[in-house]
């Protein structure tokens, strides 16, 4: 079974937002909220790094672990999905992601969460694949059409990578022999636990 | 050297002790130095290695940082965007799932079976023999302010203890669709009615101080456990020591408890996790805590002392209740003198003036 992942080469990004932009259309999701963010490090200097960061559907996800109405589910492809019906905008799974994925719309007046989203890896939610209610709630479910992540698809440097785990780090690794130096497969260590292949 | 001039002049006693003690104690001094020593090998060892890293790697050095929470810039908007990773929310699962869960739960359980246990062994606490006169005790105002900070803190209480517990306990019981739509009203609920409860609560917890203030006889009060250890009934002005004791863990839990819940019932202020997390500990730590503590509270002001619940519901308590729980209070509503002046210091400042 594939193990779905999410690989960033940071020595190929560019910085220039497309996957950012290339979900927010794909999936309509509302305004204020972004499933994907590219962070730069020491941005303007020489040696800047960028990373594009979105839910990395982890192993023993923590959000999963903390959220008080158990909404969240692994699909058999690892991707970590939640149900927007049973979610109370409390915000825990915030405070337990590391990567700062889940997102939140503000609804009405004080600091009231709308309901959590996040990425879903294009793979919608619990209601039937592609149908008017998951599209609302979740936008498209790509990879119910055999597709991967369109975030990884229009990367213009292929910098973003997404598919099953170990077809990832083959390319990863093919580009390093390549290239010289070694492996930083940003985020693996903190999302995936060793022998979640 | 000294060793040797200790090994030829065996007499001289004390000479030995002051130098074995000298010793140990520039032993006990030097020892964790070494540590250092360790330490500094440990570090060129380390240095050494990182410098084969940042050859093959010049820039192992960034994902060592952002692993360590630094962050950079991010044209998305919206708090922290710049952080890649931040470490505290594993901290936090653990905290929450593990020891505020055994923990707390333990706790509550603890102090129910601790209550059950004293009723069954103890039974109520009886008046002596009832006057049928009646004494005035609590102020319209204060009963009504009481009711409504103790009616919202259950409201509170349970809207809280499911969002904490509801998971483990509720959903077999409701099914995740049946407590997600019981959540769903509980989070509001909770949300809405912090500040109404907190000016309410700040309110009570300030004009009661006065009443609360600790008295030589409180402790005695204490010492005795309020006459269950010796079967007596030990001094007390207008709030007895248990009474007082109740209303200080009130105090400092419930700053601790709103301070803390108002953090996280304003995340658009731009708190960071970091604030989250450690506002939801303090808050959950402090709320389970007060629950565990109101429980004894509203067992003794109801079943477990008979005239307590009357008072705090007509305003009226028997003089019998006020002579046997309160004596010193009674004595000085009834303008009778102490009978030592160890408990002379009047307690019952703030108490109702009665007519
Ligand atoms: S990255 Fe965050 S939201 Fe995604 S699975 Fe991991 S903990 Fe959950
Ligand atoms: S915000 Fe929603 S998904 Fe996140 S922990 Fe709370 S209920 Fe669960």
């Amino acid at each position: 079974m594939a193990r779905m992942k999410f690989l960033c080469d940071a020595d190929r990004c560019i910085e220039c937002n497309g996957c950012v932009t290339a979900c927010k259309n794909e999936h309509e999701v509302p305004w204020g909220v972004n499933r994907r963010r590219v962070v730069t490090l020491d941005d303007g200097v020489p040696g800047e790094k960028s990373i594009s960061v979105a839910c990395m559907h982890c192993t023993d996800a923590p959000c999963a672990a903390v959220c008080p109405v158990d909404c969240f589910y692994t699909t058999d492809d690892g991707i970590v999905l939640h149900d927007k019906d049973l979610c109370i905008g409390c915000g825990y799974c915030l405070y337990a992601c590391p990567f700062g994925a889940p997102q939140f719309p503000q609804k009405e007046a004080f600091g009231v969460r709308g309901k959590m989203d996040k990425c879903t890896f294009c793979a919608g939610g619990p209601e039937e694949d592609n149908s008017a209610a998951e599209h609302e709630k979740y936008g498209r479910n790509r990879v119910a059409e055999g597709k991967l992540p369109l975030c990884a698809e229009m990367c213009s440097t292929k910098a973003l990578l997404a598919g099953d785990g170990d077809q990832v780090s083959d390319i990863y690794r093919e580009r390093i022999t390549k290239r010289g130096g070694r492996p930083e497969t940003w985020g693996w260590d903190t999302a995936y636990k060793k022998g979640d292949a | 050297m000294r060793a040797e001039t200790i090994t030829r002049k065996p007499r001289n006693r004390r000479r030995i002790a002051v130098v074995t003690v000298a010793l140990s104690m520039l032993l006990a001094m030097a020892l964790p130095l070494t540590g250092y020593i360790a330490h500094d090998a440990g570090m060129a060892w380390a240095q050494s290695d990182d410098a084969a890293e940042e050859a093959a790697n010049p820039r192992a050095e960034y994902w060592r940082a952002v692993r360590e929470g630094q962050d950079g810039y991010s044209a998305v908007p919206g708090a922290e965007a710049g952080v890649l990773v931040q470490n505290g929310g594993e901290n936090w699962r653990s905290l929450r799932d593990g020891p505020l869960k055994f923990f707390g739960g333990s706790l509550l359980i603890a102090v129910l079976i601790a209550i059950i246990g004293k009723h069954l062994a103890m039974g109520k606490d009886r008046l002596d023999s009832p006057t049928g006169r009646k004494m005035t005790r609590w102020s319209g105002f204060d009963r009504a302010l009481h009711w409504y900070v103790g009616i919202s803190f259950i409201i509170l209480s349970i809207t809280g203890l499911s969002l904490q517990f509801g998971r483990a306990l509720l959903i077999p019981l409701l099914g995740k669709e049946g407590f997600a739509a019981w959540a769903q009203l509980a989070k509001p609920v909770h949300d809405y009615l912090a500040l109404p409860f907190l000016v309410g609560f700040t309110l009570m917890l300030l004009i009661w101080i006065p009443r609360n203030i600790l008295r030589s006889h409180d402790f005695a009060w204490l010492r005795s456990l309020g006459g269950m250890i010796r079967k007596d009934h030990p001094q007390a002005g207008f709030m007895n020591g248990g009474e007082k004791i109740f209303f200080w863990i009130l105090f400092f839990g419930g700053v601790a408890l709103m301070v803390s819940g108002f953090y996280l019932l304003f995340p658009n202020l731009g708190w960071e996790r970091e604030t989250m997390q450690l506002s939801h500990i303090v808050h959950s730590a402090s709320g389970v805590f007060l629950i565990a503590i109101s429980l004894g509270h509203i067992y003794l002001g109801s079943v477990g002392v008979e005239g307590v619940l009357e008072g705090m519901v007509s305003g009226e308590v028997d003089e019998a209740f006020a002579k046997q729980h309160h004596n010193l209070w009674y004595d000085e509503v009834k303008g009778i003198a102490p009978p030592d002046k160890s408990s002379a210091a009047p307690d019952v400042s703030g108490a109702t003036p009665t007519t």
